[in-house]
C-alpha cells in the first residue's frame, strides 16, 4: 500500500496535493482497498462551493455506495471529466489518473486538520488492527 | 460473536475480506468481486456456503407435511431429485425460498438461508402434523463450485456418474474421500454442483477443489459474487425480492407455485390473489442514464413513486447498471420508461425483459 510523501491526508481517507491555495483532491489507496471494485462516480460541478468534512463526492463499489468528504473549504475549480467513464482509475491509479478534484481553498488552515503521509498510514494500521 | 463455518481459516489463508451475514462471518470477496463473477461465468467459481441452513422433515407424515408446507408439488419429486419452492404464510408473504431434496419416500431435506434458518425451522416444527422435523444445520457445510468448467473439476475427485446426474437432482458419494450430497444445483445462473458435507470434512474437500480446479482457472468466491452473479440470473433473495410483505405471484415465481395441488398453507390467500390480479409486480430495469440503483431506492413513472428498488448494482458481465424491484403493474410491462431516485435525482430506467443474464 502505498502512501505518497508529499500529499496529506484525511481520516476520511482522501489525499490532498497541496499547490498555492490549490487543492487536488482523490481517495487513498488504502480507500480504494477497502471499497473494492469501483463502478461509478458521481462528481460535484465546476463552480460549486464544497465546505470541509461536508459529503461532496460519490463513490460506489459494487457492493456499496460510499460518501467522501471535503478535507477543505474553498470552489471546484476543476475535476477529473475522465473517471465517470472509467471508474476502474480509481482502482488502479488512486494518486495519479484517479484524482477526483482540484479545489481553489477559502481557508489554508483547514489544512492544519490533515496527517503527514507517516501519521496517516499510522492511522491506517491502527484502523486494520 | 458471528458464526464462523469449518472453513474460515482457509479463507483467511486466501486472503478474504469477511463481512457479517445473516448471523455469520463470511468471505465477501478474495481478489475481487468483479475477478470472481469472471471467473464463474468463463471457467469457475468455489464458494463456502456453509452457512445455510439444513432441515429434515421425515416420518411416515413427511410427504403430507412437505406438501402443506410449500408451494410447490412436492408429488413430482423422485428419490434423488430437488425441487427449488417457498414456505409461505397463510396471507401468501414469504417465508422463506428453500431447495428440497427427497432423500426417501419419508425423508426430506430442506436447504433454508442463513438467516432464517432458525424463523424456518420454528416454522416448520409448527405445522410438522405428524412429521418429525429435525435442525440438521450443525451437521452439514456446504461448497458449491460453479461454472461451466464445474463439471470437469469435480470429476477429478468423486466416482459419482455426474454426466448422469440431471440438474435438480442429486446423488450420495465420496468427494476427495469423504461422505458428501452432491446436488446439481446453484446459485449463480451457471452449471455446477453444491457439495454437502460434514463440517470436519470441509477443509479438505474445499482444499481438493482448489487443487482440481487450479488448471482450470478456478478462483474462491465471496458473497460479493454470489450477489451479482444471481442478479444477472435474475434469482430472487429473500429480504430483497423476497419478504413476508410480498407473494411469489408479485415476485414472478407463478411457475413455483401449484395453486392445484391441494391445500397448503398460503393456497387460499395465493388463489385469491391471482383471481383479482397483481396490483404490483416485480421488474428488471437496466439504467438509460449514469447511476446505480440500491435497495430501497424510489422508482418513479411520470414523477409520481410506483415503488422501490429491491436490488441493483453494476452488472459486471453486461457492463450495464440493472435492478429489480417492485412497481405498479400498471408500469410493469417491458420498455415501461421509469426513473429511478438516486439521491434526490430522477435517473432514468427503462424495464427489460428477464433474466439479464442467460447462459
Amino acid at each position: 500500500m502505498e502512501f505518497p510523501e508529499e500529499l496529506k491526508y484525511s481520516k476520511e481517507h482522501e489525499w490532498v496535493l497541496v499547490e498555492g491555495t490549490v487543492a487536488t483532491i482523490g481517495i487513498t489507496d488504502y480507500a480504494q482497498e477497502q471499497l473494492g471494485d469501483i463502478v461509478f462516480v458521481e462528481l460535484p460541478a465546476i463552480g460549486d462551493k464544497v465546505t470541509k468534512d461536508d459529503a461532496f463526492c460519490v463513490v460506489e463499489s459494487v457492493k456499496a455506495v460510499s460518501d467522501v468528504y471535503a478535507p477543505v473549504s474553498g470552489v471546484v475549480l476543476e475535476v477529473n471529466d475522465d473517471l465517470p467513464d472509467s471508474p476502474d482509475m480509481l482502482n488502479e491509479d488512486v494518486y495519479g489518473d484517479g484524482w477526483m478534484v482540484k479545489i481553489e481553498m477559502s481557508d489554508t488552515t483547514d489544512l492544519d486538520d490533515l496527517m503527514t503521509a507517516a501519521e496517516y498510514e499510522e492511522f491506517v494500521a491502527r484502523e486494520k488492527e | 460473536m458471528p458464526l464462523r463455518t469449518p472453513l474460515h481459516a482457509a479463507h483467511a489463508a486466501l486472503g478474504a475480506r469477511f463481512v457479517e451475514f445473516g448471523g455469520w462471518e463470511m468471505p465477501v470477496q478474495y481478489s475481487g468481486i468483479i475477478d470472481e463473477h469472471v471467473a464463474v461465468r468463463t471457467r469457475a467459481g468455489l464458494f463456502d456456503v456453509s452457512h445455510m441452513g439444513e432441515v429434515e422433515v421425515s416420518g411416515a407424515a413427511a410427504f403430507e407435511t412437505c406438501q402443506r408446507l410449500t408451494v410447490n408439488d412436492v408429488a413430482r419429486l423422485r428419490d434423488g431429485q430437488c425441487q427449488y419452492s417457498l414456505l409461505c404464510l397463510p396471507t401468501g408473504g414469504v417465508v422463506d425460498d428453500v431447495m428440497v431434496h427427497r432423500l426417501a419416500a419419508d425423508r426430506y431435506l430442506f436447504c433454508v438461508n442463513a438467516s432464517n434458518t432458525e424463523k424456518d425451522f420454528a416454522w416448520m416444527y409448527e405445522h410438522r402434523g405428524n412429521a418429525t422435523v429435525i435442525d440438521r444445520s450443525a451437521e452439514f457445510a456446504q461448497i458449491a463450485v460453479q461454472g461451466p468448467r464445474a463439471t470437469a473439476i469435480l470429476t477429478r475427485l468423486t466416482a459419482l456418474p455426474l454426466e448422469q446426474i440431471p440438474p435438480f437432482a442429486f446423488g450420495e458419494g465420496p468427494v476427495a474421500g469423504h461422505v458428501a450430497l452432491v446436488a446439481h444445483t446453484g446459485y449463480t445462473g451457471e452449471d455446477g454442483w453444491e457439495i454437502y458435507c460434514g463440517p470436519a470434512a470441509a477443509p479438505a474437500i474445499w482444499a481438493a477443489l482448489l487443487d482440481a480446479g487450479q488448471p482450470h482457472g478456478l478462483l474462491p468466491c465471496g458473497l460479493g459474487a454470489r450477489d451479482t452473479l444471481r442478479l444477472e440470473r435474475c434469482l430472487p433473495l429473500y429480504g430483497h425480492e423476497l419478504t413476508s410483505e410480498t407473494t411469489p405471484l408479485e415476485a414472478g415465481l407463478a411457475w413455483v407455485v401449484r395453486l392445484n395441488k391441494g391445500e397448503f398453507i398460503g393456497g387460499d390467500a395465493l388463489r385469491e390473489q391471482k383471481r383479482r390480479g397483481l396490483t404490483r409486480k416485480l421488474v428488471g430495469f437496466e439504467m438509460v442514464m449514469p447511476g446505480i440503483a440500491r435497495q430501497g431506492y424510489a422508482i418513479l413513472h411520470d414523477g409520481a413513486v410506483v415503488g422501490a428498488v429491491t436490488s441493483g448494482t453494476k452488472s459486471p458481465t453486461l457492463g450495464k447498471a440493472i435492478g429489480l424491484g417492485y412497481v405498479a403493474a400498471a408500469c410493469a410491462d417491458t420498455g415501461s420508461r421509469l426513473a429511478i431516485d438516486i439521491r434526490g435525482k430522477a435517473v432514468a430506467a427503462i424495464t427489460v425483459t428477464l433474466p439479464f443474464y442467460r447462459r
